[in-house]
Protein backbone atom coordinates (compact mmCIF):
# COMPACT_ATOMS: atom_id res chain seq x y z
CA UNK A 1 0.00 0.00 0.00
CA UNK A 2 1.12 3.56 -0.63
CA UNK A 3 1.35 5.68 2.46
CA UNK A 4 1.23 9.29 3.08
CA UNK A 5 3.50 11.04 5.96
CA UNK A 6 2.35 13.63 7.98
CA UNK A 7 4.34 15.81 10.34
CA UNK A 8 3.53 19.03 12.50
CA UNK A 9 6.66 20.19 14.19
CA UNK A 10 6.37 21.91 18.11
CA UNK A 11 9.26 23.86 18.29
CA UNK A 12 10.56 25.46 21.52
CA UNK A 13 12.47 28.63 20.81
CA UNK A 14 14.20 29.81 24.26
CA UNK A 15 13.22 33.19 24.07
CA UNK A 16 17.09 35.47 24.36
CA UNK A 17 16.33 37.77 27.62
CA UNK A 18 18.93 38.51 30.56
CA UNK A 19 16.37 37.51 33.17
CA UNK A 20 13.74 34.66 33.67
CA UNK A 21 10.06 35.20 32.68
CA UNK A 22 8.54 35.05 35.85
CA UNK A 23 11.29 36.01 37.80
CA UNK A 24 14.59 38.31 37.94
CA UNK A 25 16.98 35.58 38.29
CA UNK A 26 19.45 35.17 35.50
CA UNK A 27 18.85 33.25 32.54
CA UNK A 28 22.71 32.70 31.37
CA UNK A 29 23.67 29.05 30.06
CA UNK A 30 26.09 27.07 32.25
CA UNK A 31 26.43 28.46 35.71
CA UNK A 32 26.93 26.79 38.84
CA UNK A 33 23.92 24.55 39.65
CA UNK A 34 21.25 26.00 41.20
CA UNK A 35 22.98 29.45 41.31
CA UNK A 36 20.11 31.19 39.32
CA UNK A 37 17.46 29.43 41.19
CA UNK A 38 15.43 31.73 43.34
CA UNK A 39 12.24 31.53 45.47
CA UNK A 40 10.11 32.31 42.30
CA UNK A 41 11.32 29.74 40.30
CA UNK A 42 11.49 27.09 43.24
CA UNK A 43 8.24 27.45 43.78
CA UNK A 44 8.43 28.30 47.18
CA UNK A 45 5.22 29.35 49.37
CA UNK A 46 4.10 32.86 49.06
CA UNK A 47 6.01 33.72 45.78
CA UNK A 48 4.16 35.79 43.00
CA UNK A 49 5.37 35.66 39.64
CA UNK A 50 5.63 38.80 37.50
CA UNK A 51 5.54 38.68 33.86
CA UNK A 52 8.84 39.69 32.00
CA UNK A 53 7.95 42.88 29.22
CA UNK A 54 10.37 41.63 26.84
CA UNK A 55 9.61 38.17 26.93
CA UNK A 56 6.29 39.71 25.85
CA UNK A 57 7.16 41.35 23.38
CA UNK A 58 9.55 38.87 21.55
CA UNK A 59 6.39 36.67 21.24
CA UNK A 60 4.53 39.60 19.34
CA UNK A 61 8.12 40.19 17.08
CA UNK A 62 8.15 36.64 16.38
CA UNK A 63 4.25 36.66 15.49
CA UNK A 64 4.17 40.00 13.08
CA UNK A 65 7.22 38.46 11.44
CA UNK A 66 4.99 35.03 10.45
CA UNK A 67 2.14 37.41 9.83
CA UNK A 68 -0.37 36.14 12.56
CA UNK A 69 -2.80 37.32 14.20
CA UNK A 70 -1.93 38.44 17.73
CA UNK A 71 -4.09 37.99 20.56
CA UNK A 72 -4.07 41.72 22.44
CA UNK A 73 -5.48 39.89 25.52
CA UNK A 74 -4.04 36.29 26.34
CA UNK A 75 -3.97 34.34 29.45
CA UNK A 76 -1.62 31.97 31.47
CA UNK A 77 -3.32 28.87 32.45
CA UNK A 78 -1.31 26.06 34.87
CA UNK A 79 -0.32 22.68 33.41
CA UNK A 80 -0.78 20.17 36.20
CA UNK A 81 2.27 17.17 36.04
CA UNK A 82 4.71 15.92 38.33
CA UNK A 83 7.99 15.65 37.73
CA UNK A 84 10.92 16.43 39.72
CA UNK A 85 12.46 19.65 37.87
CA UNK A 86 9.47 21.10 37.77
CA UNK A 87 9.18 22.27 41.49
CA UNK A 88 5.58 23.42 41.35
CA UNK A 89 4.06 20.85 40.31
CA UNK A 90 2.49 22.36 37.43
CA UNK A 91 4.33 24.86 34.64
CA UNK A 92 2.85 28.04 33.63
CA UNK A 93 1.92 27.76 29.76
CA UNK A 94 -1.09 29.40 27.58
CA UNK A 95 -3.78 26.81 26.60
CA UNK A 96 -6.95 28.47 25.31
CA UNK A 97 -5.80 31.94 24.60
CA UNK A 98 -2.52 32.08 23.31
CA UNK A 99 -0.50 35.26 22.69
CA UNK A 100 0.43 34.21 18.80
CA UNK A 101 -2.61 33.26 17.04
CA UNK A 102 -2.35 31.76 13.09
CA UNK A 103 0.03 32.41 11.03
CA UNK A 104 2.34 31.15 8.30
CA UNK A 105 5.48 30.59 6.78
CA UNK A 106 6.43 29.47 3.30
CA UNK A 107 9.35 26.64 2.48
CA UNK A 108 10.72 25.48 -0.32
CA UNK A 109 11.84 21.81 -1.30
CA UNK A 110 13.32 20.89 -4.26
CA UNK A 111 12.55 24.39 -5.82
CA UNK A 112 8.92 23.62 -4.75
CA UNK A 113 7.59 26.33 -2.53
CA UNK A 114 4.63 25.60 -0.35
CA UNK A 115 3.12 27.81 2.65
CA UNK A 116 3.19 25.30 6.49
CA UNK A 117 0.48 26.76 9.10
CA UNK A 118 1.49 27.91 11.85
CA UNK A 119 -1.40 27.06 14.29
CA UNK A 120 -0.01 29.11 17.49
CA UNK A 121 2.81 30.16 19.58
CA UNK A 122 2.34 30.67 23.16
CA UNK A 123 4.76 31.93 25.86
CA UNK A 124 5.85 29.26 28.64
CA UNK A 125 8.49 28.57 31.21
CA UNK A 126 10.98 26.31 30.81
CA UNK A 127 11.47 23.23 33.50
CA UNK A 128 14.75 22.18 35.22
CA UNK A 129 17.45 19.58 33.87
CA UNK A 130 17.35 16.30 35.84
CA UNK A 131 20.78 14.47 35.59
CA UNK A 132 19.99 10.65 35.95
CA UNK A 133 23.99 9.41 36.03
CA UNK A 134 25.71 11.49 38.72
CA UNK A 135 24.43 9.38 41.63
CA UNK A 136 23.39 5.83 41.88
CA UNK A 137 20.58 5.94 43.67
CA UNK A 138 19.40 9.60 43.20
CA UNK A 139 18.37 11.56 40.27
CA UNK A 140 20.07 14.86 40.36
CA UNK A 141 18.62 18.22 39.63
CA UNK A 142 19.13 21.46 38.67
CA UNK A 143 16.87 24.32 37.98
CA UNK A 144 18.99 26.76 36.31
CA UNK A 145 17.23 26.54 33.79
CA UNK A 146 13.44 26.65 35.37
CA UNK A 147 11.65 29.54 34.44
CA UNK A 148 13.22 30.42 31.17
CA UNK A 149 11.41 32.18 29.34
CA UNK A 150 10.01 29.50 25.94
CA UNK A 151 7.98 30.42 23.15
CA UNK A 152 6.99 26.83 22.04
CA UNK A 153 5.67 27.32 17.94
CA UNK A 154 2.96 25.12 16.93
CA UNK A 155 2.53 24.29 13.22
CA UNK A 156 -0.47 22.58 11.53
CA UNK A 157 0.09 18.81 9.99
CA UNK A 158 0.97 20.38 7.18
CA UNK A 159 4.31 19.07 6.28
CA UNK A 160 4.59 15.27 4.49
CA UNK A 161 8.17 14.70 4.05
CA UNK A 162 10.97 14.85 6.57
CA UNK A 163 12.78 16.77 3.89
CA UNK A 164 9.60 19.30 4.44
CA UNK A 165 9.94 19.08 8.17
CA UNK A 166 13.51 20.45 8.03
CA UNK A 167 12.99 23.02 5.85
CA UNK A 168 10.33 24.14 8.53
CA UNK A 169 12.46 23.96 10.81
CA UNK A 170 15.02 25.39 9.17
CA UNK A 171 13.08 28.57 8.15
CA UNK A 172 12.09 29.02 11.97
CA UNK A 173 15.23 28.49 12.92
CA UNK A 174 16.49 31.45 11.05
CA UNK A 175 14.08 33.70 11.46
CA UNK A 176 14.40 33.83 15.16
CA UNK A 177 17.62 34.65 14.78
CA UNK A 178 16.82 37.23 12.10
CA UNK A 179 14.59 39.04 14.13
CA UNK A 180 16.92 38.67 17.40
CA UNK A 181 14.45 36.46 19.86
CA UNK A 182 16.68 33.04 20.54
CA UNK A 183 20.06 32.43 20.07
CA UNK A 184 19.25 29.29 17.74
CA UNK A 185 22.07 26.92 19.70
CA UNK A 186 20.28 24.10 19.51
CA UNK A 187 23.86 22.58 21.40
CA UNK A 188 22.86 24.24 24.17
CA UNK A 189 19.03 23.67 24.05
CA UNK A 190 18.04 27.05 22.89
CA UNK A 191 16.09 25.53 19.97
CA UNK A 192 14.27 21.81 20.46
CA UNK A 193 11.98 20.39 17.85
CA UNK A 194 9.43 17.55 18.30
CA UNK A 195 7.77 16.15 15.91
CA UNK A 196 4.22 14.40 15.81
CA UNK A 197 4.68 11.82 13.14
CA UNK A 198 1.70 10.04 11.67
CA UNK A 199 1.40 8.00 8.69
CA UNK A 200 -2.62 7.45 6.46
CA UNK A 201 -2.93 5.42 3.37
CA UNK A 202 -2.67 7.43 0.05
CA UNK A 203 -5.91 9.70 -0.30
CA UNK A 204 -7.51 9.16 2.90
CA UNK A 205 -8.16 12.68 4.81
CA UNK A 206 -8.92 11.26 8.40
CA UNK A 207 -4.94 11.70 10.08
CA UNK A 208 -3.48 8.13 11.91
CA UNK A 209 -2.64 7.93 15.33
CA UNK A 210 0.65 9.58 15.66
CA UNK A 211 3.86 9.43 17.73
CA UNK A 212 5.82 12.50 19.34
CA UNK A 213 9.58 12.21 18.62
CA UNK A 214 11.36 13.87 21.08
CA UNK A 215 15.08 14.54 22.35
CA UNK A 216 16.54 15.77 18.88
CA UNK A 217 19.44 18.46 19.09
CA UNK A 218 19.99 18.79 15.39
CA UNK A 219 18.60 19.22 11.43
CA UNK A 220 20.10 15.98 10.95
CA UNK A 221 18.57 14.37 13.66
CA UNK A 222 15.25 15.30 12.84
CA UNK A 223 15.60 13.94 9.28
CA UNK A 224 16.35 10.72 10.25
CA UNK A 225 14.31 10.15 13.67
CA UNK A 226 11.17 11.09 11.30
CA UNK A 227 12.33 8.32 8.06
CA UNK A 228 13.21 6.29 11.54
CA UNK A 229 9.50 6.72 13.09
CA UNK A 230 7.89 6.32 9.20
CA UNK A 231 9.24 2.82 8.51
CA UNK A 232 8.33 2.02 12.08
CA UNK A 233 4.97 3.00 11.69
CA UNK A 234 4.21 1.39 7.96
CA UNK A 235 5.52 -1.87 9.04
CA UNK A 236 3.58 -2.10 12.24
CA UNK A 237 0.03 -1.20 9.78
CA UNK A 238 1.15 -3.49 7.26
CA UNK A 239 1.81 -6.79 9.85
CA UNK A 240 -1.60 -5.69 10.36
CA UNK A 241 -1.35 -3.93 13.81
CA UNK A 242 -2.31 -0.61 15.04
CA UNK A 243 0.11 2.69 15.92
CA UNK A 244 -0.01 3.49 19.52
CA UNK A 245 0.04 7.44 20.73
CA UNK A 246 2.79 7.78 22.48
CA UNK A 247 5.79 9.63 23.09
CA UNK A 248 8.97 8.45 21.80
CA UNK A 249 12.71 9.57 22.55
CA UNK A 250 15.36 9.21 19.89
CA UNK A 251 18.41 8.11 20.27
CA UNK A 252 20.91 9.35 18.18
CA UNK A 253 23.71 6.58 18.43
CA UNK A 254 21.73 3.72 18.06
CA UNK A 255 19.86 5.11 15.89
CA UNK A 256 16.60 4.31 17.15
CA UNK A 257 13.41 5.58 18.92
CA UNK A 258 12.13 3.96 21.85
CA UNK A 259 8.69 4.51 24.13
CA UNK A 260 9.27 7.30 26.60
CA UNK A 261 5.55 6.95 28.44
CA UNK A 262 1.96 6.81 26.55
CA UNK A 263 1.20 10.45 26.52
CA UNK A 264 -1.09 11.27 28.89
CA UNK A 265 -4.18 12.58 27.50
CA UNK A 266 -4.41 16.32 27.27
CA UNK A 267 -7.06 17.13 29.49
CA UNK A 268 -5.19 15.45 31.94
CA UNK A 269 -2.72 18.28 32.70
CA UNK A 270 -6.06 20.03 34.08
CA UNK A 271 -5.55 23.16 32.73
CA UNK A 272 -6.80 26.58 34.35
CA UNK A 273 -6.17 30.08 34.30
CA UNK A 274 -3.64 30.94 36.68
CA UNK A 275 -4.93 32.74 39.18
CA UNK A 276 -1.53 34.18 40.00
CA UNK A 277 -1.28 35.96 36.70
CA UNK A 278 -3.99 38.55 35.89
CA UNK A 279 -4.69 38.73 31.98
CA UNK A 280 -2.59 40.33 29.55
CA UNK A 281 -3.67 43.14 27.66
CA UNK A 282 -1.21 44.06 24.32
CA UNK A 283 -1.91 48.21 23.17
CA UNK A 284 -2.10 48.89 19.50
CA UNK A 285 0.24 51.29 20.16
CA UNK A 286 2.54 48.49 21.31
CA UNK A 287 1.75 46.41 18.08
CA UNK A 288 2.46 49.27 16.12
CA UNK A 289 6.35 50.44 17.48
CA UNK A 290 7.21 46.85 17.26
CA UNK A 291 5.87 46.38 13.95
CA UNK A 292 7.86 49.33 12.97
CA UNK A 293 11.31 47.78 14.89
CA UNK A 294 11.24 44.50 12.90
CA UNK A 295 14.40 44.09 10.98
CA UNK A 296 14.46 42.85 7.60
CA UNK A 297 12.69 39.46 6.85
CA UNK A 298 14.58 36.95 5.18
CA UNK A 299 11.88 37.22 2.67
CA UNK A 300 12.37 40.55 2.22
CA UNK A 301 16.20 40.28 1.78
CA UNK A 302 15.78 37.84 -0.59
CA UNK A 303 13.63 39.69 -2.53
CA UNK A 304 15.58 42.77 -2.29
CA UNK A 305 18.88 40.20 -3.58
CA UNK A 306 17.20 39.46 -6.59
CA UNK A 307 16.05 42.90 -7.53
CA UNK A 308 18.72 45.07 -6.81
CA UNK A 309 21.44 43.03 -7.00
CA UNK A 310 20.17 40.87 -10.12
CA UNK A 311 20.97 37.59 -8.27
CA UNK A 312 19.39 34.38 -9.17
CA UNK A 313 16.26 32.60 -6.90
CA UNK A 314 18.50 30.16 -6.00
CA UNK A 315 21.68 32.04 -4.92
CA UNK A 316 19.24 34.83 -2.82
CA UNK A 317 17.54 31.53 -1.31
CA UNK A 318 20.82 30.33 0.20
CA UNK A 319 22.21 33.59 0.85
CA UNK A 320 19.51 33.89 3.38
CA UNK A 321 18.89 31.19 4.96
CA UNK A 322 21.03 32.34 8.13
CA UNK A 323 21.31 35.33 9.32
CA UNK A 324 25.07 34.79 9.90
CA UNK A 325 25.61 33.98 6.19
CA UNK A 326 23.26 36.76 4.78
CA UNK A 327 25.18 39.31 7.44
CA UNK A 328 28.55 38.26 5.95
CA UNK A 329 27.81 38.46 2.43
CA UNK A 330 26.05 41.82 3.15
CA UNK A 331 29.46 43.15 4.60
CA UNK A 332 31.31 41.77 1.84
CA UNK A 333 29.22 44.37 -0.63
CA UNK A 334 29.93 47.20 1.08
CA UNK A 335 33.09 47.37 -0.88
CA UNK A 336 32.17 45.43 -3.85
CA UNK A 337 28.15 46.77 -4.94
CA UNK A 338 28.94 45.91 -8.51
CA UNK A 339 30.69 42.28 -7.69
CA UNK A 340 27.47 41.16 -6.25
CA UNK A 341 27.37 37.79 -8.16
CA UNK A 342 31.58 37.44 -7.87
CA UNK A 343 30.77 38.04 -4.07
CA UNK A 344 27.71 35.52 -3.99
CA UNK A 345 29.45 33.12 -5.78
CA UNK A 346 32.57 33.37 -3.49
CA UNK A 347 30.85 32.77 -0.19
CA UNK A 348 28.24 29.65 -1.63
CA UNK A 349 31.29 28.14 -2.97
CA UNK A 350 35.20 28.73 -1.85
CA UNK A 351 34.09 29.60 0.78
CA UNK A 352 31.25 27.34 2.12
CA UNK A 353 33.58 24.60 1.37
CA UNK A 354 36.51 25.33 3.14
CA UNK A 355 34.32 26.11 6.03
CA UNK A 356 32.59 22.58 6.01
CA UNK A 357 35.78 21.07 5.18
CA UNK A 358 36.96 22.16 8.49
CA UNK A 359 33.59 22.19 10.41
CA UNK A 360 33.48 25.87 11.13
CA UNK A 361 30.59 27.94 11.42
CA UNK A 362 31.03 31.23 9.16
CA UNK A 363 30.97 33.01 12.37
CA UNK A 364 34.43 31.31 12.87
CA UNK A 365 35.87 31.62 9.66
CA UNK A 366 39.51 32.72 9.19
CA UNK A 367 38.88 34.46 6.80
CA UNK A 368 36.73 37.48 7.69
CA UNK A 369 33.79 39.48 4.79
CA UNK A 370 36.52 42.30 4.89
CA UNK A 371 39.00 40.45 3.70
CA UNK A 372 37.41 38.15 1.68
CA UNK A 373 35.81 41.40 -0.43
CA UNK A 374 39.22 42.75 -0.98
CA UNK A 375 40.09 39.14 -2.74
CA UNK A 376 37.06 39.63 -4.77
CA UNK A 377 37.75 43.21 -5.60
CA UNK A 378 40.74 42.33 -7.25
CA UNK A 379 39.51 39.73 -9.49
CA UNK A 380 36.92 42.57 -10.31
CA UNK A 381 39.42 44.81 -11.00
CA UNK A 382 41.69 42.29 -12.97
CA UNK A 383 44.57 42.76 -10.94
CA UNK A 384 44.13 38.73 -10.35
CA UNK A 385 42.28 35.75 -12.40
CA UNK A 386 40.11 33.89 -10.78
CA UNK A 387 41.90 30.89 -11.00
CA UNK A 388 44.98 32.82 -8.85
CA UNK A 389 42.31 33.47 -6.51
CA UNK A 390 41.81 30.59 -5.35
CA UNK A 391 45.71 30.00 -4.22
CA UNK A 392 45.32 33.34 -2.61
CA UNK A 393 42.11 32.42 -0.65
CA UNK A 394 44.07 29.50 0.52
CA UNK A 395 47.34 31.42 1.56
CA UNK A 396 44.65 33.50 3.57
CA UNK A 397 42.78 30.55 5.67
CA UNK A 398 46.36 29.83 6.11
CA UNK A 399 46.91 33.02 7.87
CA UNK A 400 49.40 34.48 5.38
CA UNK A 401 48.29 38.01 5.49
CA UNK A 402 45.35 40.02 3.45
CA UNK A 403 44.22 39.66 -0.35
CA UNK A 404 46.94 42.99 -1.26
CA UNK A 405 49.61 41.48 1.05
CA UNK A 406 49.64 37.89 -0.48
CA UNK A 407 49.85 39.36 -4.01
CA UNK A 408 52.39 41.60 -3.35
CA UNK A 409 54.82 38.71 -1.40
CA UNK A 410 54.26 35.76 -3.79
CA UNK A 411 54.39 38.19 -7.14
CA UNK A 412 50.83 36.95 -8.48
CA UNK A 413 50.04 40.35 -10.39
CA UNK A 414 48.27 39.16 -13.58
CA UNK A 415 50.40 39.89 -16.83
CA UNK A 416 48.65 42.77 -18.97
CA UNK A 417 51.60 44.36 -20.28
CA UNK A 418 50.68 43.32 -23.59
CA UNK A 419 54.68 43.21 -24.91
CA UNK A 420 55.40 40.40 -22.27
CA UNK A 421 52.89 38.47 -23.09
CA UNK A 422 53.30 39.36 -26.76
CA UNK A 423 56.98 37.51 -26.86
CA UNK A 424 55.78 34.71 -25.08
CA UNK A 425 53.91 33.82 -27.39
CA UNK A 426 55.57 34.38 -30.10
CA UNK A 427 58.26 31.74 -28.47
CA UNK A 428 55.44 29.72 -28.15
CA UNK A 429 54.63 29.85 -31.69
CA UNK A 430 58.12 29.27 -32.77
CA UNK A 431 58.63 26.32 -30.91
CA UNK A 432 55.87 24.61 -31.97
CA UNK A 433 55.34 24.45 -35.37
CA UNK A 434 53.14 21.52 -36.10
CA UNK A 435 50.15 22.51 -33.53
CA UNK A 436 49.73 26.31 -35.61
CA UNK A 437 49.61 23.78 -38.97
CA UNK A 438 46.86 22.18 -36.86
CA UNK A 439 45.22 25.50 -36.12
CA UNK A 440 45.85 26.72 -39.30
CA UNK A 441 44.25 23.59 -41.13
CA UNK A 442 40.49 24.10 -38.78
CA UNK A 443 41.28 22.40 -35.76
CA UNK A 444 40.23 25.31 -33.23
CA UNK A 445 40.33 23.29 -30.45
CA UNK A 446 44.12 23.04 -30.11
CA UNK A 447 44.24 26.88 -28.91
CA UNK A 448 43.42 25.34 -25.35
CA UNK A 449 47.13 23.71 -26.12
CA UNK A 450 48.80 27.63 -26.42
CA UNK A 451 46.68 28.88 -23.80
CA UNK A 452 47.85 26.29 -21.46
CA UNK A 453 51.98 26.89 -22.28
CA UNK A 454 51.45 30.28 -22.08
CA UNK A 455 49.92 29.87 -18.61
CA UNK A 456 52.43 27.49 -17.85
CA UNK A 457 55.40 29.98 -18.62
CA UNK A 458 53.91 33.19 -16.68
CA UNK A 459 52.63 30.78 -14.11
CA UNK A 460 48.81 31.14 -14.41
CA UNK A 461 49.51 35.15 -14.64
CA UNK A 462 49.05 35.76 -17.96
CA UNK A 463 45.37 38.18 -18.47
CA UNK A 464 43.40 35.07 -19.92
CA UNK A 465 41.31 37.71 -22.33
CA UNK A 466 44.61 39.59 -23.37
CA UNK A 467 46.20 35.77 -23.99
CA UNK A 468 43.46 34.70 -25.93
CA UNK A 469 43.42 38.05 -28.35
CA UNK A 470 46.80 38.12 -28.89
CA UNK A 471 46.95 34.45 -29.89
CA UNK A 472 44.21 34.17 -32.49
CA UNK A 473 46.10 37.45 -33.93
CA UNK A 474 49.51 36.15 -34.32
CA UNK A 475 48.19 32.29 -35.15
CA UNK A 476 46.00 34.22 -38.31
CA UNK B 1 -22.76 15.85 36.60
CA UNK B 2 -21.96 13.39 39.39
CA UNK B 3 -18.00 11.82 39.65
CA UNK B 4 -18.03 7.96 40.04
CA UNK B 5 -15.41 6.80 42.58
CA UNK B 6 -13.39 5.31 39.36
CA UNK B 7 -13.40 9.27 38.36
CA UNK B 8 -12.35 10.31 41.85
CA UNK B 9 -9.85 7.19 42.22
CA UNK B 10 -7.89 8.56 38.66
CA UNK B 11 -8.10 12.53 40.06
CA UNK B 12 -6.05 11.13 43.47
CA UNK B 13 -3.72 9.51 41.29
CA UNK B 14 -3.23 12.48 39.15
CA UNK B 15 -2.67 14.45 42.33
CA UNK B 16 -0.21 11.85 43.98
CA UNK B 17 -2.88 11.56 46.71
CA UNK B 18 -3.41 7.79 47.93
CA UNK B 19 -7.05 7.30 49.36
CA UNK B 20 -8.24 4.53 51.67
CA UNK B 21 -11.70 2.74 50.77
CA UNK B 22 -13.43 5.01 53.17
CA UNK B 23 -11.55 8.38 52.10
CA UNK B 24 -13.11 7.59 48.54
CA UNK B 25 -16.17 7.41 49.60
CA UNK B 26 -15.84 10.15 51.58
CA UNK B 27 -14.32 12.11 48.99
CA UNK B 28 -16.75 11.10 46.32
CA UNK B 29 -19.59 12.20 48.63
CA UNK B 30 -17.59 15.53 49.27
CA UNK B 31 -17.15 16.41 45.70
CA UNK B 32 -20.13 15.61 44.36
CA UNK B 33 -21.63 18.16 47.03
CA UNK B 34 -19.92 20.84 45.94
CA UNK B 35 -20.35 19.97 41.80
CA UNK B 36 -24.23 19.78 43.17
CA UNK B 37 -24.25 23.35 44.81
CA UNK B 38 -21.86 24.96 41.49
CA UNK B 39 -24.80 23.20 39.22
CA UNK B 40 -26.93 25.59 40.49
CA UNK B 41 -24.83 28.57 38.41
CA UNK B 42 -26.36 26.17 35.31
CA UNK B 43 -29.57 28.40 35.56
CA UNK B 44 -27.80 31.50 34.29
CA UNK B 45 -28.05 32.44 30.90
CA UNK B 46 -24.49 32.94 29.81
CA UNK B 47 -23.95 33.07 26.62
CA UNK B 48 -23.59 35.71 25.46
CA UNK B 49 -20.81 36.20 28.55
CA UNK B 50 -16.86 36.19 28.16
CA UNK B 51 -15.48 33.59 30.18
CA UNK B 52 -13.62 35.01 33.52
CA UNK B 53 -9.73 34.47 33.56
CA UNK B 54 -9.69 36.18 36.67
CA UNK B 55 -12.26 37.72 39.54
CA UNK B 56 -10.30 41.32 39.46
CA UNK B 57 -10.85 43.89 37.16
CA UNK B 58 -7.12 44.66 36.16
CA UNK B 59 -4.59 43.40 33.47
CA UNK B 60 -1.06 42.04 34.00
CA UNK B 61 1.70 44.24 34.81
CA UNK B 62 4.89 43.89 33.19
CA UNK B 63 8.53 43.54 34.85
CA UNK B 64 11.49 45.20 33.07
CA UNK B 65 13.90 42.51 32.32
CA UNK B 66 16.59 43.44 34.36
CA UNK B 67 18.70 40.74 36.74
CA UNK B 68 18.37 41.86 40.41
CA UNK B 69 18.25 38.23 41.96
CA UNK B 70 21.22 36.84 43.77
CA UNK B 71 22.52 33.61 44.45
CA UNK B 72 20.93 31.84 47.63
CA UNK B 73 21.17 28.21 46.59
CA UNK B 74 23.07 27.39 50.09
CA UNK B 75 19.89 28.67 52.12
CA UNK B 76 17.55 27.33 49.55
CA UNK B 77 19.26 23.56 49.78
CA UNK B 78 19.34 23.92 53.51
CA UNK B 79 15.68 23.40 53.86
CA UNK B 80 15.83 20.81 51.41
CA UNK B 81 15.23 17.07 52.29
CA UNK B 82 19.00 15.77 49.83
CA UNK B 83 21.22 17.49 48.20
CA UNK B 84 24.38 17.14 46.73
CA UNK B 85 27.08 18.49 44.32
CA UNK B 86 24.69 21.69 44.16
CA UNK B 87 21.87 19.82 43.00
CA UNK B 88 18.50 18.54 44.89
CA UNK B 89 18.31 14.80 45.17
CA UNK B 90 15.47 13.01 44.61
CA UNK B 91 14.62 9.40 44.12
CA UNK B 92 16.02 7.40 40.95
CA UNK B 93 13.95 8.80 37.38
CA UNK B 94 13.70 6.38 35.32
CA UNK B 95 12.70 7.50 31.64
Amino acid sequence: MEWETVIGLEIHAQLSTKSKIFSSASTEFGQTPNSQACAVDLGLPGVLPVLNVEAVNKAIKFGLAVNAHINQRNIFDRKNYFYPDLPKGYQISQMDLPIVGEGEIEITVDEATKVVGVTRAHLEEDAGKSVHDMFNEYTAVDLNRAGTPLLEIVSEPDMRSAKEAVAYAKKIHALVQYIGICDGNMQEGSFRCDANVSIRPMGQEKLGTRAELKNINSFKFLERAINLEVERQQDILEEGGEVVQETRLYDAVKHQTRSMRSKEEANDYRYFPDPDLLPVEISNELLVSIKADLPELPVEKKARFITQLGLNEYDADVLTSQKSLADYFEVMLESNEKNAKLCANWVMGELSASLNKHQLEIEESPVVAAALAQLVARIGDDTISGKIAKDVFKAMWEGEGSADEIIESKGLKQMTDTGAIEAIVDEIIANNAPQVEQFKSGNEKILGFFVGQAMKATQGKANPKLLNELLRSKLN
Amino acid sequence: MSLSEAQVTQIAYLARLSLSDDELQDNTKDLNDILGLAEQLGAIETDDIEPMAHPLHMTQRLRADVVTEIDQSELFQSIAPKTGNGHYLVPTVIE
